[in-house]
This record gives C-alpha cells, sequence and structure tokens, in this order.
C-alpha cells in the first residue's frame, strides 16, 4: 500500500520510495530508508500529510506521499522508531 | 599571535546552529526556524586562550550531496584549504537524522568536532547520551552544549583547539554481521560498509590514483563514484563501467542509517516519546477546521500590534524627534547659516528623515512579532496550513513562507524563495511576493489612514494587507492558466519542535531590521529628501519661491493626465510617487518636503499636511487610491535588484516591475471610480 492511504497515528515500514530521483535521495537522507518506521500524524484534504520519522515531523504534498510504498509491520507491537531486521 | 584558526559551522536546519554562531561572536546574525535562511556565508571573529578564532556559518543542510546551491557551498567550502576544524552541531534531542551529516562530514576528511546541542532538551525529556561510548563509536570528539543557556561553549572551543592537530586513538566497537573488512578503523574512516561496497572502493581507491596520482581521502572520491555524484563524475571522468555498474547511493544511505541505527541503540539512553507538547498544540494549529482561523487570527494579531502598540510608542519617539528638530533649526538660526542652507536641512532632511524615523516603532513591532513566529516553530506550520489553499492557485504551500516575509520586508522574501524546489514556482513567487504589503510601505498607511479615516484608520490600514494578499492571489491564479501544468505537490518541510524562543535570537533579529531601517533613514531617505528638496526649490529660473514652477513640479504635471483616472493627477502626489521608487517610505518624506510639514507623524503635522492636502481638493478617495497604489506599484530598488539576482533574468524582472505598475494604476482605477460612484450616492 502507499502511504497516502495510512491510517492515521498507525505505525507502517517503508519498502520503496517510487518516486523521481531528486525526491527520492530528500526523503532517503531524511531518514526514510527501506524498513524504517514510519506514522501518519495528520491529514489535510487535499491529501498533504504530516508523517513521524526518525523522532522528526515532516509535511509532505500529496504526491510525495504517493510515492512512499509501505507495509504493515507483522508485529503490531512494534516500539515507536524501530525498525524490522532485515532478512 | 598567530595565524586564526577557521572554524565551520555545519549543520541540520533547525539545529539550533545560528543561535550556538551567535553565543560565541554576539553577531547581528538572523535566526530561523524553517529551512534554508541562512544561504549567506556569514563570518564573525573572537579570541579564545589567546588564539584568534574566525567563525563561519554555512547554511543549514541535511546532506552534502551536490543537488542543491545550500549543500555545494558548503561541501566546497569545507574541502577547501581555509577550514581547520569543523563544528558539527547536531540536535541531540534527534540525534538519529542529525548523525546522517555527521557521518558524511567525518568521510570528507577534514577535523570534526560534534557539538551536541539542545542538550537540556534531552535532560528534560528524561533522555541520556552516552558520552563516552558516541566519541568512540564516531571516533571524534563529541561534546555537550546549550547554546540557549550558553552551557558548554568553553568546552567546546577547547576541543576545537585540541582537535586541530591531534586525533584519537582507533577503537574497536561490535558490528551485527561478518566482515572480513578491518573495524579497527576510526583513525582514518568512520564505518565500514558491506562487503560488497567496500571491495569496490578498494578497486575505485586504486583506479583513481593510477589515473590522477595520490589523492588525500582517495576513499571519498571513491564514494561519490558510487554515489554517480554528478559533480565528482564531471571533475574527474574515468571508466568504472565493470566496476559501477549501477548508482548505489540507495545501498550507501541506507547502510549509513543501519549504523546510526547501531549508534542509536548503543549510545541513547532512555528513548522517550516526550514529544507530546508539540503533539498537543499541533493538534490546534494545523487541525484541519481550525488550521486557517487561528492562522488569520495570529496574522490580525501581529498587525494590530504593530498599529496599536506601535502608535502608543511613537507619540513618544514623535516628541523627542521635534525637540531635536526645533533644536537644530533654532541653532542654525543662531549660528546665522543663510536662508537657503536653513531651508534645506529644515524643508528638506528634517523633513523627510524625521519624518520617516517616527514609524520605528511600528517597524519594530512588526519585525518583533515575525520573529517571534520563526523562532517558535510556527512559520513552517504555516506552510502546511497554507498547503491546500495554495494549491488552488498552483503554488505549494511552502511559498507561502517568502510572501509571509514579504510583510517584513520584500528582499529577504524574495531571496527566501530558494527554498522552493521548482524553478516555475519559484519563479511564480518571485512574481506575487512584492504585492504582499511590506513594511515600507506600512508608514504611507499610518499616515493616510489617521488623516483621512478618523475612528476607521486601523480599518482602512487593515484593508490594505488583504487586498495585497487577495492581488498576490488573483495573479498567481492568472499564471497558474498561462502555464496550464497540473500542479505536482512535492511539499516536503521539517516541522519542528515547538520551543518557547529564544530572546537573545530575537533580539538580535529585530535589532538587525531596526538597524536596517535606520541606515535607510540614513543613507537613501536622506539622499532622496536632499534630491526632492533641490528638485522642488529649482525651476529654469534658479531658485523658486512657488514649488509649482519648479522642475519637480514640470515633471509631475507630465504625468498628471495619466494619473488623472486613478485620482492620483496631481503634480505633487506624482513626484512622490516617483521618489517612492528609491524606497516606498520616501514618499512619505517627500510629502513632507513638498508640503513642508517638519513632522508628518505628529497631530500637528498632519492636520497640516491635511489642510494642504485639502487645498488641492484630495479627498479620502483619492487618499484610498493613493493607498492602493503604493501598496501595489512597482517595488523599490533594493527589490528589483534582488528579483534581478534571484531570476538571473533582465527579462523577467523588467516584466515583473513593468507589470506591478499597470496591476497598481489599474486597480486604483476602479477603486478611484468605485469610491467615486459610491459617494455620488
Amino acid at each position: 500500500m502507499m502511504l497516502r492511504e495510512g491510517k492515521l497515528k498507525e505505525g507502517y515500514l517503508v519498502e520503496e520510495i517510487q518516486l523521481g530521483d531528486k525526491i527520492r535521495r530528500r526523503l532517503q537522507i531524511l531518514g526514510l530508508t527501506r524498513g524504517t518506521r514510519v506514522e501518519v500524524l495528520n491529514r489535510k484534504k487535499n491529501g498533504t500529510i504530516v508523517m513521524k520519522v526518525r523522532g522528526t515531523r515532516f509535511a509532505a504534498g500529496k504526491e510525495v506521499a504517493e510515492g512512499i510504498q509501505v507495509r504493515e509491520p507483522k508485529n503490531q507491537a512494534i516500539p515507536a522508531d524501530s525498525r524490522e531486521v532485515r532478512p | 599571535m598567530n595565524t586564526p584558526i577557521h572554524v565551520a559551522f555545519v549543520g541540520n536546519p533547525n539545529c539550533g546552529k545560528t543561535t550556538l554562531f551567535n553565543a560565541y561572536t554576539g553577531a547581528r546574525l538572523k535566526v530561523a526556524n524553517w529551512p534554508g535562511v541562512t544561504v549567506e556565508k556569514k563570518e564573525g571573529a573572537f579570541s579564545y586562550q589567546g588564539e584568534k578564532i574566525r567563525l563561519v556559518d554555512l547554511p543549514g543542510i541535511y546532506s552534502l550531496t551536490s543537488y542543491t546551491m545550500e549543500e555545494k557551498v558548503s561541501r566546497s567550502y569545507i574541502m577547501g584549504e581555509e577550514v581547520h576544524v569543523v563544528i558539527d552541531v547536531a540536535d541531540a534531542s534527534s540525534l538519529e537524522r542529525n548523525l546522517y551529516l555527521t557521518l558524511q562530514l567525518i568521510e570528507l576528511g577534514r577535523p570534526v568536532v560534534l557539538a551536541l546541542n539542545m542538550m537540556d532538551i534531552v535532560e528534560e525529556r528524561g533522555m541520556a547520551i552516552d558520552l563516552h561510548r558516541l566519541p568512540e563509536m564516531l571516533g571524534i570528539p563529541c561534546i555537550p552544549v546549550s547554546a540557549r543557556q550558553k552551557r558548554g561553549l568553553e568546552i567546546l572551543m577547547h576541543a576545537v583547539l585540541h582537535h586541530k592537530d591531534k586525533e584519537l586513538d582507533a577503537l574497536e566497537h561490535d558490528h551485527p554481521y561478518e566482515s572480513k573488512h578491518r573495524h579497527d578503523h576510526h583513525k582514518d574512516i568512520v564505518m565500514v560498509y558491506s562487503d560488497e561496497i567496500e571491495d569496490k572502493i578498494d578497486v575505485i581507491s586504486e583506479r583513481m590514483e593510477e589515473t590522477f596520482g595520490p589523492m588525500d581521502n582517495v576513499r571519498w572520491y571513491a564514494l561519490k563514484y558510487l554515489e554517480q555524484d554528478e559533480e565528482i563524475l564531471e571533475k574527474y571522468p574515468l571508466d568504472l563501467g565493470d566496476v559501477v555498474e549501477r548508482s548505489y547511493e540507495t545501498d550507501i544511505i541506507n547502510e549509513k542509517y543501519d549504523f546510526i541505527e547501531e549508534i542509536i541503540q548503543e549510545c541513547l539512553v532512555g528513548k522517550s516519546e516526550k514529544a507530546e507538547f508539540t503533539d498537543k498544540i499541533d493538534r490546534w494549529l494545523t487541525n484541519r477546521i481550525w488550521g486557517v482561523p487561528i492562522f488569520l487570527g495570529v496574522m490580525a494579531l501581529v498587525f494590530f500590534l504593530t498599529f496599536a502598540v506601535g502608535d502608543w510608542l511613537k507619540g513618544y519617539l514623535e516628541q523627542g524627534i521635534e525637540a531635536v528638530s526645533s533644536l537644530i533649526t533654532n541653532g542654525l538660526v543662531a549660528l546665522g547659516v543663510g536662508e537657503l542652507v536653513r531651508s534645506l536641512v529644515a524643508d528638506g532632511i528634517l523633513a523627510g528623515v524625521g519624518g520617516i524615523l517616527t514609524f520605528l516603532p511600528n517597524i519594530f513591532i512588526l519585525f518583533l512579532a515575525l520573529a517571534f513566529l520563526e523562532d517558535s516553530g510556527y512559520m513552517a506550520r504555516v506552510a502546511y496550513v497554507m498547503d491546500g489553499i495554495m494549491g488552488k492557485i498552483g503554488l505549494s504551500g511552502r511559498a507561502f513562507i517568502p510572501m509571509l516575509l514579504g510583510f517584513g520586508c520584500t528582499v529577504p522574501a524574495v531571496m527566501a524563495s530558494r527554498a522552493l524546489e521548482d524553478p516555475r514556482d519559484r519563479l511564480k513567487t518571485i512574481l506575487v511576493t512584492p504585492f504582499m504589503s511590506c513594511s515600507a510601505r506600512l508608514p504611507i498607511y499610518v499616515l493616510f489612514s489617521q488623516m483621512f479615516f478618523g475612528n476607521y484608520a486601523l480599518l482602512a490600514a487593515y484593508s490594505m494587507y488583504v487586498l495585497g494578499i487577495l492581488v498576490a492571489i488573483l495573479v498567481a491564479l492568472v499564471m497558474n492558466q498561462f502555464t496550464k501544468r497540473k500542479g505536482i505537490n512535492t511539499l516536503l518541510i521539517e516541522l519542528p519542535e515547538y520551543k518557547t524562543p529564544n530572546l537573545h535570537s530575537i533580539a538580535i533579529y529585530t535589532w538587525e531590521k531596526v538597524e536596517d531601517y535606520l541606515k535607510k533613514a540614513g543613507t537613501t531617505i536622506f539622499a532622496a529628501s536632499i534630491l526632492i528638496w533641490v528638485l522642488l526649490n529649482f525651476g529654469t529660473a534658479g531658485m523658486v519661491t512657488d514649488m509649482s514652477e519648479s522642475f519637480g513640479a514640470t515633471l509631475g504635471r507630465l504625468l498628471v493626465p495619466v494619473m488623472g483616472p486613478a485620482g492620483l493627477g496631481y503634480w505633487q502626489i506624482v513626484v512622490a510617487l516617483i521618489s517612492g521608487l528609491a524606497a516606498k517610505e520616501v514618499v512619505v518624506s517627500s510629502m513632507s518636503v513638498l508640503f513642508g510639514v517638519s513632522n508628518a507623524a505628529g497631530q500637528a503635522g498632519m492636520s497640516a499636511m491635511a489642510a494642504a492636502l485639502a487645498g488641492i481638493s484630495f479627498t479620502t478617495v483619492n487618499a484610498y487610491a493613493l493607498m492602493t497604489f503604493c501598496l501595489l506599484y512597482t517595488p523599490c530598488m533594493a527589490a528589483i535588484a534582488t528579483i534581478k539576482r534571484e531570476t538571473r533574468s533582465w527579462r523577467w524582472t523588467l516584466f515583473g516591475a513593468g507589470f506591478q505598475l499597470v496591476v497598481a494604476w489599474m486597480v486604483a482605477v476602479v477603486v478611484y471610480q468605485a469610491g467615486l460612484f459610491l459617494t455620488k450616492i
């Protein structure tokens, strides 16, 4: 699923960023690497979201939120800001 | 004393870097709370333990790629010969994200000292950082500081001096996976990548030195090859098709963050989620329904304070300025100075400059409020709150920050548009920002609304701000029709934690603006006042007693027919408007010179000017049309020069200036004609 469809206040794990090089690089540099936990804190009508990654909040436009592929964590009790061990 | 030690300050936006810098130098630097404001290189100097230290504040950046102007500037400066030590300022309360830049800095190969800023907040949240383990894992000194409380400043500088030519011992640390590469690496490298990448680094390093000879820090260049960094590929062309078959950028970023997580796990104790404070405030300020009304309320409060409190303070300043003015005039008489010079000083300089100085309290309050908004962390939220509305006119919410800053001054506002990624968004923002009413236009509103609108003065002045925003929106909408591009919303902006604004930072920021204003009064306005006095007191027949025979009047009359439909067809007004191109405040100072009013903002001065204006049958409707025209017409020369620098195009700059003139004229005509019509019924 895409982060845009994510429920508020629920943690997801980043799978892949399907955006142009420039914006993909910026997101990765800010810590949205594969397996990172991301939480949607708020959402506007026009699709802009506030997300929390590694303890920092970012506002991200609709098209950005649409390009971040996430999945639900297997183990629901994942502590905040941690990652699942990569296979 | 030996040669100064050059120290560069680098850090993420919102890490308190500028506050730390200010704590050392006391330099008048702007402190902002949203990314990308310190674009220019700022310097300061001081002495510590007999050593001269020169500090350079680099722009707030998240990484050291070569894809943005700020990052390029920082990277090349750090790699240059000049720098001795780099201070990496990190927000210790969000260490995880800040360490990414730290790793990149260490890899650049210059001596780095990590300043763990905001340690007070870390403690407040019940967290702790293992200050022994952290330097072990990073291989650099890590000094806890608090720029706001001025703690740890001595030790940090001590570490800088110490680290200038010394290195820490190599230290072992654990790694969760198998690796055949050495891990006692801290003497030269900060982290070891996976075998795949390390093998490639070895091959590339060897090839590079074969081709380009021995290099300092060849490992860094090898990494940049793997990341396919444009700048390095161009500078050092090398055929590596067999080694670098794809970009390893994502892998390298991932592995850096893997290492950072390792560090965080070992060094950060009591990781708390007590960022609740910010979440609680955000529940209201970024609320779906209340976000916009609250923002409008905040702005209404800002302008209320600017006008109401500013005017109250202004009363005291007026008395002071009047006293000084009469002292000078009487002094000149006593000294037996000739009438010509007396007229120049009293009717030219004192009327012009003195009239402008009176508005200082309004300007002071406005900038104080803007500084408060920036430093508290609210400014970035405005980008989010306004994103929906801005999207409708084809701009990202981020474009609203330059527009908001435009209420202060168009010059920094236009510069702030750099934070926008898309060049077309930038151009649009630059073209509409001058419509946001800057502080230089404030004296015009204060003067004319008080002269003509009595009890409704505040409302009349407010309406100018609203009108400016409406015109900006309308213009953006029209431009959006032309570009026809479906807006892709790639807004991405950090929303920093809210904090109590730092008084020292705000004081420095506000003082900087007040100083600018005073400087402007002493230079541009001073010169313009003299020029206007000359133009108005001399004509083809030499010095004239009746201003209507002066050069100024002749010049003004040329444009009277054009300005007539806008209710501005008076040669005096035309002259004032032309002089306003130097700086918008000059409209007021010119009016003072034109009507021989010594203190335009004072009660006596105001009624004298009102009487003079009534003499040329200039009514309330004319006054409102004049305010409208001043709001919208071509910005001052400083703003035009900035627009030229930022757009790097004379065509767009001249288009913007001409376009605004036309818009101003059209809107003023509509306002005047509608006003006339309404007063007739």
